[in-house]
């Protein structure tokens, strides 16, 4: 069992710099999510841990060891990539056996941990194929069981689920999230998803132009984003925000007035809460409906605050219609307050 | 109306499979009868007693079948030690273009250098030059070197002229292994050049047979350099031309199919590196 541990680590393409000395600690065993859209540098940053990219300042760490300068077969870690990279001249048992053989495992050994991988992710039938005659989801499979026999201490995922239909997907998360209860594997998981990221991290670092914004446990993130982004990039729908001005204690918007942070006299806010944190009924959100979606389980309303558009969750049988008037209240301990110019949050994080 | 929609494009659908399937098989039986019917006549009159080649209406069935012909070319002075160099030359050139072309190839697939567009359209225009205007200065260079009359000097020469083909090949193919396959290998305990050899070469070898079988047909079938910068140790091409017009019709009947045949064992040998290299349905 390893911790990972990134030191100031910078890496520089040509102009641009995909990472801007990153700090990151995950812990032995933890399964800790790399989340942001694309570009944000969360691959970048997950090839330079494997050894696949040099990184041109600070350090690597896997447990005590500096890995910075280390080729990627000897920092003992193991890595499933986005499109599988299963080798298609070997058959599923030799693909398997890759990492094993390499190390100079005895045929014995290989043969049985090359069993039990197979049956940890139901690919016994499989074995004496071709990676050509397999589904996509059978070569991810392979792909991730490849990885776990050799019993690295270290796993790294880039986007492992991304080329698979959306039933499969969800499937597969959950297979993922079993495998890592099993093998208890230190994991470091790159996803755009943030579904993906809430429901399978310990952990989740959010990553934006090469640098983490928000490192905390997924419903922390979900709860208490760190900035606006986070808030938008983190929930579906995202959280709303509504622009506001401080004034003895209240915020005052164009169609509301609510209590607000103490302290922040004539500062330009927005009011952050979550579609599903808004009460429907008696309120100081004064709103107009723009459009009702039932979505089966709830309703989700488009309402016009002012000339803002937030979303809410309603009740799936709720009786509003389109161009109704209403009147709203967000939870008090749910509101994220922001700081308008800057996007950061302003009340600290509990 | 709607149960029967779908069965009339299913049904329109498969008859264009067939079309497509009627007029690709036309147009390899043709290719194949373009490159045959000569083939099976020059093999027809290597086959016939001499007198039957200077018989017309010529018979299209082997109805005076003798070895005759065959035996005499085989025999006569110079063939068999020619036959010897062609195929020492042509398989140095093979291995020596490879290990010169298929890195080159490599390289031009994975790594951005500086100088590579450059490198890539010299490649190219390497191949614009006409061997003719190469061939006395090459000739006067070898003289130099003391390589004339040597096959070194010919190996050299096909070597240079198969190089940019093999370059040009074996970047393509290096190119449709994905880079991810050879990281993989490296994650899991191979070395750089470890993920070269186990996995970017094996995955590669249907575009280096390729490369290989237009290595071999090229210099077997070369004979403008072989005849300038050889003499008395020359390749098969280059003795079949000098003897080519002191000798009897049958003579060069028997010589020109003499020539074929290697080159069909050679297709035939590398052809199942060429298809379907890694059990079905790829």
């Amino acid at each position: 069992m390893s911790s990972v541990a990134f030191e100031s680590v910078r890496k520089i393409f040509g102009k641009t710099v995909a990472l801007k000395d990153v700090d990151l600690l995950v812990r032995d065993g933890e399964f800790m999510v790399l989340l942001g859209p694309s570009g944000c540098g969360k691959t970048t940053l997950l090839r330079c841990l494997a050894g696949l990219e040099r990184i041109d300042a600070g350090t690597v760490r896997i447990g005590d060891r500096d890995v910075s300068d280390l080729p990627p077969r000897d920092r003992h870690i193991a890595m499933v990539f986005q499109s599988y990279a299963v080798f298609p001249h070997m058959k599923v048992y030799d693909n398997i056996a890759f990492g094993l053989r390499m190390r100079n495992k005895p045929k014995a050994e290989v043969e049985r941990r090359v069993k039990e991988g197979a049956a940890l992710l139901q690919l016994e039938p499989f074995l004496d194929r071709y990676p050509a005659q397999l589904s996509g989801g059978q070569r991810q499979r392979v792909a991730v069981a490849r990885a776990i026999v050799t019993d690295a201490p270290v796993l790294l995922m880039d986007e492992p689920l991304s080329n698979l239909d959306a039933l499969l997907r969800l499937h597969a998360r959950a297979e993922l999230k079993r495998l890592h209860g099993e093998v208890k594997r230190t994991t470091v998981y790159v996803t755009h998803d943030q579904i993906e990221a809430l429901s399978m991290g310990d952990r989740i670092a959010v990553m934006r132009e090469g640098q983490i914004v928000q490192l905390d446990t997924p419903s922390a993130l979900y709860d208490r984003p760190a900035d606006v982004f986070v808030g938008s990039f983190i929930g579906s729908p995202p959280m709303n925000f509504l622009r506001c001005r401080a004034r003895n204690g209240t915020a005052v918007g164009e169609a509301f007035e609510v209590p607000g942070p103490p302290g922040m006299d004539g500062k330009e806010m927005l009011l952050g809460i979550r579609p599903e944190n808004i009460k429907i009924g008696e309120g100081p959100l004064r709103g107009r409906v723009l459009v009702v979606e039932p979505l089966g389980s709830h309703a989700l309303l488009t309402v016009m605050v002012g000339n803002e558009s937030i979303k809410v969750v309603a009740p799936a049988d709720t009786a509003l219609r389109a161009d109704e008037e209403l009147r709203l209240a967000p939870e008090p301990h749910k509101v994220r307050w922001m700081d308008a110019a800057s996007g950061k949050a302003l009340t600290a994080p509990r | 109306m709607t149960a029967a929609a779908p069965t009339l494009r299913r049904r329109t659908a498969s008859r264009r499979v067939v079309l497509d399937r009627v007029l690709l098989y036309t147009v390899a039986v043709v290719l194949a009868l373009w490159t045959l019917i000569p083939i099976y006549l020059v093999a027809l009159a290597a086959f016939s007693e001499r007198s039957a080649i200077y018989e017309f209406p010529k018979p299209l069935l082997p109805t005076r079948f003798s070895t005759d012909t065959m035996s005499f070319f085989v025999n006569s002075t110079g063939v068999l030690p020619s036959v010897r160099n062609s195929i020492i030359v042509a398989i140095s050139t093979i291995v020596l273009g490879l290990v010169i072309g298929a890195p080159a190839g490599y390289a031009l697939a994975r790594f951005r250098f500086p100088g590579r567009d450059g490198f890539q359209v010299g490649v190219l225009v390497s191949k614009m030059f006409p061997i003719a205007i190469l061939s006395i200065p090459l000739a006067v260079t070898f003289i130099d070197l003391g390589l004339y009359d040597n096959l070194i000097a010919v190996i050299l020469v096909h070597t240079a002229m198969v190089l940019p083909f093999i370059v040009i090949v074996t970047s393509g193919v290096f190119l449709a292994v994905s880079r991810e396959l050879e990281e993989a290998a490296q994650t899991l305990g191979t070395s750089r050049f470890g993920a070269f050899t186990r996995i970017a070469l094996p995955l590669a070898l249907p575009g280096l047979a390729a490369a290989a079988i237009f290595s071999f047909v090229t210099s077997w079938n070369e004979v403008f350099a072989a005849t300038i910068l050889t003499v008395r140790n020359t390749t098969l091409p280059a003795q079949v031309l000098a003897s080519l017009n002191i000798s009897p019709l049958y003579f060069r009947f028997a010589g020109g199919f003499f020539m074929i045949i290697p080159s069909l064992f050679f297709i035939f040998f590398m052809r199942k590196y060429l298809f379907n290299l890694w059990g079905p349905g790829r």
